[in-house]
């Protein structure tokens, strides 16, 4: 699950952010930056009209200056609104990026220009390739690689973890981070970036919302709205000459409230909204998207592709099991497998004696007075083992121990090779137990899967998408694990290789992949995934393949990543939906309301029972503004969203914000009426 | 409204049922070049044309070179016919010996034929020419049909393809469409209409004495063979003025239900090969029965109108039930011969496909029954529409629908594993904005122009803005019915509504042509569980919803204005 780090707590209406997006809203108004968004232009050109029009009316007496005057208003506070909405979801990116300003302090670097000959230069002044000496205590001056030694360092003013992670020099944990800290030891880091494009640098860019440009799908959304203002601003134009052959000639005050009601402001107002919240969802679960481009390409991931270790699996093998030959008790074979085990510090070491403490009640004993010999595991012999009071009890891969006892003159049991093949057709680890040439049994080590992954792949089954482990264990293991993690495909003994030619397999069907890594060799694959999530202990090769960085670095994330994805496109097509269907409230509101002088028949499609003409134009143009506040904390939030297929999903939203879109604002703008009613505005 | 009338209504829907995978099937056959019976026949036919007009059928065209072929077409043909008209006077075939047309009538009818329009400005029988009848509009008929046709199947191929830079070769396609759909059902329904009454004859117009002793002069002339294609081809211009209501064009019920079907058959046939061509048969359907839903609507609400009648007649003591010897409701406008339930379904029928032929005079109908012609016309003749013109349109709806509502399953909008992105929301918004455009403006210029546009109209009030406001919704979604009431042969109408068919032609075919050329370059994604579903019963609901919605929000100020508030004032005791 997520770890909220240092964006914890940060609730909706941060007091703090809500006043500086009000003065935002205000900012916004400024018409080089409204016209990037058509809706709310155009609302804002109508406000600009009907403020000259009431100025002149003022001046010159006419026309009914209440009903003018809070037209007016209402339509600047629509563009405003939607304003706040934008300024609100980009305050929380802001917030967050204040916090991460304060950890690219002007730190102080070592530059090594010898062996042993450093100089302090400013952080600022190191570029790509410079070598730095970091000692405890002092701020990784950049980004880069160790080339020599190990230090726990403190990530948290990136990752919010606070706990310490070791960093050292080869493998795939050789990355720092330019503002993290050195808690202990020392290393030497090759500098990575120039200044001013580090990692946190482009962190601060991206919660910011700096670098924040139009997805495709935004993109296309923009053009659909821009062509629905359009039509609705020919309707509303034309309707003046109808208006005048009617005789009925309509006030531009009564005109602009029409237009403003159809055009989709709802959807207009919030739609950057949405892109922005989408993104800061994102950062809250800690993930950050390279581009937002690759957060919509998550919702329509086809093929997720698992670590089989650490993301669907615990990471370490278990003892779940001993099994005795027959002659051999379970407690004897128990207890050879724990005298064996008990200098063994690995995780499957480990677990075999706590396994026989479970079962049988043997506690760990003390051995360094029996004069006991402890036989490491070697890469040569494949296999660990103890010598003492003249036993020597050997555990270890089948073939193994097959070699030692024979080479102690005894030979294996069929019944042996039986056990050994139904573990690991099983899906498990077969390691045997003998003691000289003597074989005593198996003890059968696990995988253990993850608690929740089955309900999981499920879930993302019922959403059409596809589960892949990947895992380099052999094809009859893997087929085990999958079987019980409920995975819909693996790939056995998978080289990087195997891995990229899947992900191109699965492209070519016109599939999206997905995919977690962090060593050097997944860096191409995480490149070639449409939606690749580097680690953030991961090497900077693959930080920068990758189109996302989990900063928990938690492979199983890649599920919420997808669900976030999904979440933003539902919100974002949920709102148009709504904002379409309002229209319909609207024209009987103000259709009726426009021509009742002239044509008294008209009444009857006043079917909210409005009261009078100018309250029902003033309370669509209200109920117009009001719900672009309202439906603030859900672009913000985003809808929520159930792992289910697509046919379900589109009924039950279609039901909701398509029938509800129809519905609400016949319901809101009646309740509207009565207000203005009650305060005599109209 | 009667039982009578319904079950004539539920035949009609059940025939058209029956209709539709069978031309659907066959045109998929025409189209992708398997065999077919006709071939032995056709083919040599086909070789012969390409020979003579050195067309390579092989060479595939992009999306654009599709376009300037369609253009280029249309325009020679306008041109020729443009010139046939002004010259009849001097060429054969004339016995009547009808001067030239005047220009900008001719340029209307050119406009109007060629853009499978067939606004008529002009009574055929004392206007056109045997000649320009048949060399002129009756190879109009065939060829803007065939066109159409064509533009459809080059959309599905968009649709259908993976990978394609092209669409396939417009020539073939037009010719194909012509000798294997068009030709076929033109002969066999010509010899049916014949044998029911329908005229087939080049000689001059009879003189007969009636019963009072007045002399009648008759129209003759090869009615039958341009009165099929009349239908099938969704053409609709009448070879008589009074359409088909005139006994020489549609003698009997069953023409009348044989041209009712004729309308719709080649249009429904087309979303089944919509649904065969891409591998989604119900993906067809589902298109189909949103089309059907419309239609049954439609006629509902017009069935429903005119059999009440006028509330006024009955309060001045007029029966408008229905009863033996009376049809009830309201039978002006009317042909006796085929009755309220009839009429009601040939009006739908022939605005919800823009064909135009008609069998009644929407002006005499009630408010609300003239209301749904007109609603219809604004729908951008979706509902099966025009040969080919219908289905592209649709697909239009259907992309709109897909990316309006496609968000909300949580992938970016797929249509048929096709990404639906900016261009192709762009041309969408293109067709839907352009439309409107047209008829909103010029309808919103004659309403103020009291010296060329107010002044042809007859009826005054919401009854006369209906009346321009239909004249150009029927231009621009190339149908060509009228509304009647309105005197459109001016200079000013003539050459607006020339226009407007004009761009409700080509500015309705380019951009789904564009829309194809992008889908066709795509690679689909496979569908699964999360796909969009465009083959379900909600997504006819959802399609039905966009269509309407889009429709509804565009018009309904102007129609408010019209029909409806005419609608309110009858009900309160006033008529226009």
């Amino acid at each position: 699950m997520a770890t909220y780090g240092h964006t914890q707590a940060r609730s909706l209406w941060d007091p703090t952010i809500v006043r500086k997006a009000i003065a935002g809203a205000f900012l916004k108004l400024r018409p080089r930056t409204m016209a990037k968004n058509p809706v709310m232009f155009v609302v804002e050109v109508g406000s600009v009209l009907t403020t000259w029009r009431l100025v002149q009316d003022a001046i010159g007496s006419r026309g009914d200056l209440l009903f003018e005057l809070q037209i007016t208003a209402w339509l600047w506070l629509t563009v405003l609104f939607a304003n706040f909405a934008e300024a609100m979801a980009e305050g929380r990116g802001k917030a967050q990026a204040d916090t991460l300003r304060q950890a690219r302090t002007d730190a102080i670097a070592n530059r090594v220009l010898a062996e042993d000959r450093f100089e302090q230069v400013p952080a600022a002044n190191l570029r790509k390739g410079d070598v730095v000496l970091v000692r405890a205590g002092e701020v990784i001056p950049a980004d880069g690689e160790i080339i020599s030694g190990v230090a726990s360092v403190d990530e948290s003013a990136i990752t919010g973890e606070s706990a310490p992670v070791i960093r050292e020099s080869g493998g795939d944990r050789s990355a720092v981070t330019g503002g993290t800290r050195v808690l202990s030891d020392w290393i030497r880091a090759r500098v990575t970036s120039e200044p001013g494009h580090t990692f946190l640098d482009r962190m601060i860019a991206l919660v910011e919302g700096a670098e924040r440009q139009k997805t495709p799908n935004e993109i296309a959304l923009n053009i659909l709205l821009a062509g629905l203002t359009i039509v609705f601003v020919i309707a509303v134009v034309t309707l003046q000459p109808f208006a005048i052959y009617s005789g009925a000639p309509q006030t531009l005050f009564v005109l602009i409230a029409l237009l403003v009601c159809l055009i989709p402001t709802t959807i207009g107002g919030l739609l950057s909204a949405i892109g922005i919240a989408g993104m800061d969802r994102l950062i809250q679960h800690n993930v950050l998207a390279m581009s937002g481009r690759s957060v919509e390409a998550a919702g329509d991931v086809h093929t997720l592709l698992l670590d089989k270790t650490g993301t669907i699996t615990l990471g370490n093998r278990q003892a779940t099991a001993f099994v005795p030959l027959s002659g051999v008790t379970d407690v004897e074979l128990a207890d050879a497998a724990q005298l064996a085990s008990l200098a063994d510090e690995t995780p499957e070491g480990r677990s075999i004696v706590v396994l026989a403490k479970e079962r049988h009640g043997l506690r760990g004993r003390d051995l360094a007075d029996k004069d006991a010999t402890f036989i490491p595991f070697s890469a040569h012999t494949r296999m660990s083992g103890v010598d003492l009071a003249g036993r020597a009890i050997r555990k270890g891969a089948a073939e193994a121990i097959g070699a030692y006892v024979a080479a102690n003159g005894g030979t294996a049991p069929s019944e042996l090779d039986a056990i050994v093949d139904r573990i690991a057709r099983a899906g498990g680890t077969p390691l045997v137990v003998a003691d000289g040439s003597r074989p005593l049994g198996v003890v059968h080590l696990k995988d253990v899967v993850k608690g929740s992954m089955r309900q999981r792949f499920a879930a993302l089954r019922a959403m059409g998408i596809t589960t892949v482990m990947i895992t380099g264990d052999n094809p009859r293991t893997a087929a085990a694990i999958a079987a019980e993690a409920g995975v819909d495909e693996f790939l056995a003994e998978a080289t990087p290789e195997d891995k990229m030619a899947l992900i191109k397999r699965e492209q070519a069907d016109g599939r999206l992949v997905a995919m977690t890594g962090d060593g050097t060799n997944d860096a191409p694959a995480l490149a070639q995934a449409d939606v690749g999530v580097a680690m953030n202990t991961g090497t900077q090769a693959a930080k920068e393949a990758g189109n996302m960085v989990d900063l928990d670095s938690n492979p199983t994330k890649l599920i919420e990543i997808v669900e976030i994805g999904k979440q933003l496109l539902i919100t974002r097509g949920a709102l148009t939906t709504f904002s379409i269907a309002n229209d319909v409230a609207k024209y009987f509101a103000i259709i009726p309301a426009m021509f009742l002088a002239t044509y008294p028949v008209l009444g009857a499609m006043n079917v909210m029972g409005l009261r009078t003409p100018q309250s029902a134009i003033l309370s669509a143009v209200i109920f117009n503004a009001i719900v672009i506040v309202a439906l603030v904390p859900l672009a913000l939030r985003g809808i929520r969203y159930r792992p289910t297929g697509a046919a379900a999903l589109l009924r039950r939203n279609l039901l909701i914000y398509g029938l509800g879109g129809i519905v609400a604002p016949f319901v809101g703008i009646k309740i509207i009426d009565v207000l203005v009613g009650v305060l005599h505005l109209a | 409204m009667t039982t009578n009338g319904w079950l004539q209504i539920a035949c009609f829907l059940l025939a058209i049922l029956a209709v539709t995978p069978l031309l659907g099937a066959y045109m998929t056959r025409v189209f992708t070049r398997q065999h077919t019976w006709l071939d032995p026949l056709l083919g040599p036919t086909e070789r012969f044309i390409y020979r003579v007009t050195g067309v390579d059928g092989r060479r595939e065209m992009r999306w654009t070179e599709y376009a300037v072929a369609v253009l280029l077409f249309s325009g020679v043909s306008m041109l020729v016919l443009y010139a046939l008209q002004r010259l009849q006077g001097v060429l054969p075939w004339n016995p009547q010996r009808f001067g030239g047309v005047a220009p900008a009538l001719a340029f209307n009818t050119a406009a109007s034929f060629a853009t499978n329009t067939n606004w008529q400005a002009y009574a055929g029988e004392s206007t056109m020419s045997y000649l320009t009848q048949m060399a002129g509009l009756a190879y109009q008929n065939f060829v803007s049909a065939a066109t159409g046709i064509a533009v459809a199947i080059a959309v599905i191929r968009g649709i259908a393809q993976r990978e394609r830079e092209t669409l396939g070769n417009f020539w073939v396609d037009l010719v194909r469409a012509t000798l294997w759909v068009l030709l076929p059902i033109a002969i066999v329904g010509a010899l049916f209409l014949v044998s029911q009454g329908v005229v087939q004859n080049l000689r001059p117009y009879d003189t007969a004495r009636t019963v009072e002793g007045a002399t009648q002069v008759i129209a003759q002339g090869p009615v039958a063979s341009q009165e099929i294609i009349k239908q099938f081809g969704t053409n609709g211009g009448g070879f008589f003025n009074a359409n088909s209501a005139h006994p020489f064009e549609n003698p009997t019920p069953l023409t009348n239900f044989v041209e009712m079907l004729g309308i719709f058959a080649i249009s429904a046939g087309l979303t089944y090969t919509l649904g065969s061509m891409t591998g989604s048969r119900r993906h067809g359907w589902a298109i189909w029965a949103a089309m059907a839903v419309l239609c049954l609507a439609g006629v509902t609400v017009t069935y429903w109108a005119e059999a009440h009648g006028n509330p006024l007649l009955s309060a001045a003591g007029a029966d408008q039930t229905p009863g033996i010897g009376s049809s009830g409701g309201n039978m002006e406008g009317k042909e006796v011969r085929f009755g309220i339930a009839n009429t009601a379904l040939f009006s739908t029928v022939t605005t919800d496909a823009s064909c135009g032929a008609i069998n009644g005079w929407f002006d005499s109908f009630t408010p609300v029954g003239g209301l749904v012609p007109l609603a219809n016309l604004q729908l951008s003749e979706v509902v099966f529409g025009g040969v080919g013109a219908g289905l592209y349109g649709v697909v239009v709806y259907v992309v709109l629908s897909v990316f309006i509502a496609g968000l909300m399953v949580g992938r970016t909008p797929e249509y048929l594993g096709k990404k639906i992105q900016a261009f192709e929301v762009q041309m969408a918004m293109l067709t839907v904005l352009v439309f409107s455009l047209v008829i909103l403006t010029f309808t919103a210029v004659a309403s103020v122009s009291p010296g060329v546009g107010t002044s042809s109209i007859l009826n005054p009030g919401p009854h006369g803005l209906s009346e321009i406001l239909y004249a150009y919704s029927s231009g621009a979604a190339n149908n060509g019915s009228a509304f009647g009431g309105l005197n459109a042969n001016t200079p000013w109408y003539n050459t607006t509504i020339g226009l407007t068919m004009l761009v409700g032609r080509f500015f309705m075919i380019i951009p789904p042509l564009a829309m194809a050329g992008s889908l066709s370059r795509k690679k689909p994604v496979p569908p699964s569980l999360g796909t969009f579903p465009v083959t379900t019963p909600l997504f006819t609901a959802l399609l039905v919803g966009v269509i309407v919605i889009v429709g509804a929000l565009t018009f309904f100020p102007a129609l408010s204005l019209g029909p409806i508030v005419e609608h309110f004032l009858m009900q309160s005791g006033r008529v226009f």
